[in-house]
């Protein structure tokens, strides 16, 4: 039943058969760019290795022989030993899980976050945007970093302060978004149909607002993923973020970097996962940006 | 940013001055009220954030043994106990009088910690925003100029690394190289051991007291130790400023006013120059305060890798020392220098460009 052709079928009969249709137009559109390709590649990539780290990885990430301490990296062990004989490739593998647990919780806190406070804000206007507004524009104009650092401060180094951290400061880019969307369309046909036939402001901005704002956030949080990936890493490279001996990337190069003259491979081991993971998410979200919200589009 | 030019017709020209310098004012006095209350929001955090330390302020006063009596008067007298609004204002009414509190590990005011360490940071993030300047803007120039060519490429892939690449571990891998390795650069700190505090701190950049000290041997010491930090953060300022001038040139360069050049005969050194960089030009001051700003921010983040005794390494020492006065008044004045560098630049552009005067 499912071809070609009723995949691109002009009319669609059913709901399900336009929105298959829709997302097959999307995958081909997607996989004409080799560069989003990539990117996409390198996101399943660390995906499976979260999934199966402990099958995956070729020694325990946390145990070591402190006799087999800092050893090169080698055909036993292919990124070196650390400074307490632990593995430093089953380290980055088991690091997979708490980057993706970092990055998915701050997507999962700020971006609802950002897109209700948009979406009530543009659909309301008045007073009500005038304050939201002021207040996230605020938010927006605070150096990123050092509020998530102050925030950790507070309330005290570990992951899931870390989380808050970063999405606390993650929240105003996607509200933006949200209410400029959602101007665009506030005064269209379909939205004052809806209001005429009774329906609540909630549902109207559940129902019909916040979906048409999707795509455009989704875009934007795949692009800004680099950004959380590096903030976290940022933030175990100062100590505040995964504590030991949770092998956390940024925590492993802060470690490594006691020893990074002689042994330079503690430090830069972890570093080149994560470029190789901000690398795909900005490739994947730049491939995503052309496909959904091509007014974004850069030129060339 | 993106606005096209109205043709003439269309113009306020028409109109007399008066309106125009009433309309002015009221915009200057609605930016002047928006950067006061973004102040006031930054305030609003820090103090929310001292707040919510789980320290009590009180008992690290009296100390754990103290009685009940004692604890209850310490804390009435330290007005703990006034409602949350006065606490602000007077927590404001403090900051305003640049009174920041004592830093627990340094036993200094944090305000004046804060202006012995800030020029470092400063003269780090100059120099770096300085390469990044000479090198991005004629970069970016130059891609959308040709498109397509090797440096078109290049900024593509320099603008990705600086998207996905950590600046501490590029501090690192840098350090490896040019100093362990290669020798070209001095190593972690301002500069060297034996050379530390022997030139008289005038303006607190070293660079310009050791030239004003004559010492030669300081100054060539100073610009070896911070030739590595300061490059890497011109790299990513560099990444930013580049891909913005590509994509304003390619903007200029789409315009009916530039064919028209083409087809005169100008040379296209003129017409690049000339006819599309000097429109831009009040853009890139935006973009270059903007990641200014940033680089304030990501010092942070090369001072702890590099020693560099700044204002970030001054915070992540109070961080790991709990050192929360310190904390909330590195992030307060980093946070202020963000917001007015932000804002000025804001403004500046609308003063400048007379597009966005509307």
């Amino acid at each position: 039943m499912i071809s070609r052709a009723w995949l691109m079928d002009e009319d669609p009969a059913t709901r399900a058969q336009a929105r298959a249709g829709q997302a097959w137009r999307l995958a081909r559109d997607l996989s004409r760019n080799p560069l989003a390709m990539v990117g996409l590649a390198i996101i399943v990539l660390l995906l499976v290795v979260a999934a199966f780290a402990p099958w995956l990885a070729p020694y325990s990430p946390t145990e070591g022989m402190l006799t087999n301490r800092l050893q090169p990296p080698s055909a036993v062990h292919w990124m070196g030993t650390d400074e307490l004989g632990r593995d430093i490739l089953s380290r980055v593998i088991h690091g997979a899980r708490i980057t993706l647990y970092i990055v998915l919780l701050v997507a999962v806190i700020s971006a609802p976050l950002g897109l209700i406070i948009g979406a009530v804000s543009g659909y309301f206007g008045g007073w009500v945007d005038r304050v939201m507004m002021g207040l996230t524009d605020i938010f927006l104009s605070m150096p990123r970093l050092i509020l998530a650092l102050a925030f950790v401060a507070a309330l005290g180094p570990g992951i899931e302060n870390a989380v808050i951290a970063i999405a606390i400061t993650a929240w105003p880019v996607y509200a933006r978004i949200a209410r400029a969307e959602t101007l665009t369309f506030r005064r269209s046909d379909f939205i004052v149909a809806v209001q005429m036939q009774g329906a609540s402001h909630a549902r109207v901005i559940g129902l019909h607002v916040l979906p048409l704002c999707m795509s455009s956030t989704i875009v934007r949080v795949t692009l800004d993923m680099a950004g959380i990936i590096l903030t976290a890493a940022g933030l175990g490279f100062l100590g505040l973020g995964a504590q030991p001996p949770l092998p956390e990337w940024g925590a492993m190069i802060s470690k490594g970097r006691s020893f990074i003259l002689d042994q330079w491979w503690v430090a830069t081991m972890p570093g080149f996962a994560i470029v190789v993971v901000s690398l795909g998410f900005c490739l994947f979200g730049d491939g995503l940006r052309d496909v959904l919200d091509p007014r974004q589009r850069s030129k060339g | 940013m993106t606005q096209t030019l109205t043709p003439p017709g269309e113009k306020a020209g028409g109109q007399d001055a008066g309106p125009r310098v009433a309309r002015g004012l009221l915009a200057a006095g609605g930016v002047l009220l928006t950067v006061a209350l973004t102040f006031l929001g930054l305030l609003a955090i820090t103090f929310v954030i001292g707040r919510v330390v789980p320290i009590d302020p009180v008992l690290a006063v009296v100390g754990d043994r103290a009685s009940k009596e004692t604890y209850d008067a310490v804390r009435l007298s330290m007005g703990l106990d006034d409602p949350l609004l006065i606490q602000f204002g007077r927590y404001v009414g403090a900051v305003l009088q640049g009174d920041l509190g004592q830093s627990v590990a340094t036993g200094r005011a944090v305000a004046s910690d804060l202006a012995r360490v800030f020029p470092a940071t400063l003269e780090m993030a100059t120099i770096g925003i300085l390469i990044g300047v000479a090198v991005g803007v004629p970069m970016g120039v130059l891609a959308a100029a040709r498109q397509g060519s090797w440096v078109d490429q290049v900024i593509r892939v320099v603008g990705l690394a600086g998207y996905a690449i950590p600046a501490f571990w590029l501090g690192l891998v840098g350090l490896v190289l040019f100093y362990a390795k290669l020798r070209w650069v001095g190593g972690p700190g301002r500069i060297d051991l034996f050379l530390d505090g022997m030139v008289p701190a005038r303006t607190g950049l070293l660079l310009i007291d050791s030239v004003i000290a004559g010492n030669w041997a300081a100054l060539r010491s100073a610009a070896s130790h911070i030739v590595l930090p300061a490059t890497i953060l011109g790299f990513f300022s560099l990444a930013y400023i580049a891909r913005m001038t590509r994509s304003f040139m390619l903007e200029q360069l789409g315009q009916e006013f530039i064919t028209t050049a083409r087809v005169k005969g100008v040379p296209e050194r003129v017409v690049i120059w000339r006819h599309a960089f000097r429109p831009i030009r009040v853009q890139l001051v935006t973009v270059i305060g903007l990641s200014y700003a940033g680089l304030l921010e990501g010092s942070v983040m090369i001072e702890t890798v590099f020693s560099w005794p700044g204002i970030g390494n001054y915070l992540t020492t109070a961080l790991l020392n709990a050192d929360m006065n310190a904390v909330l008044g590195a992030t307060l004045v980093i946070g202020a220098v963000f917001i007015a560098i932000n804002k000025g630049s804001d403004l500046l552009y609308r003063l400048l460009d007379p597009r966005a005067r509307t």
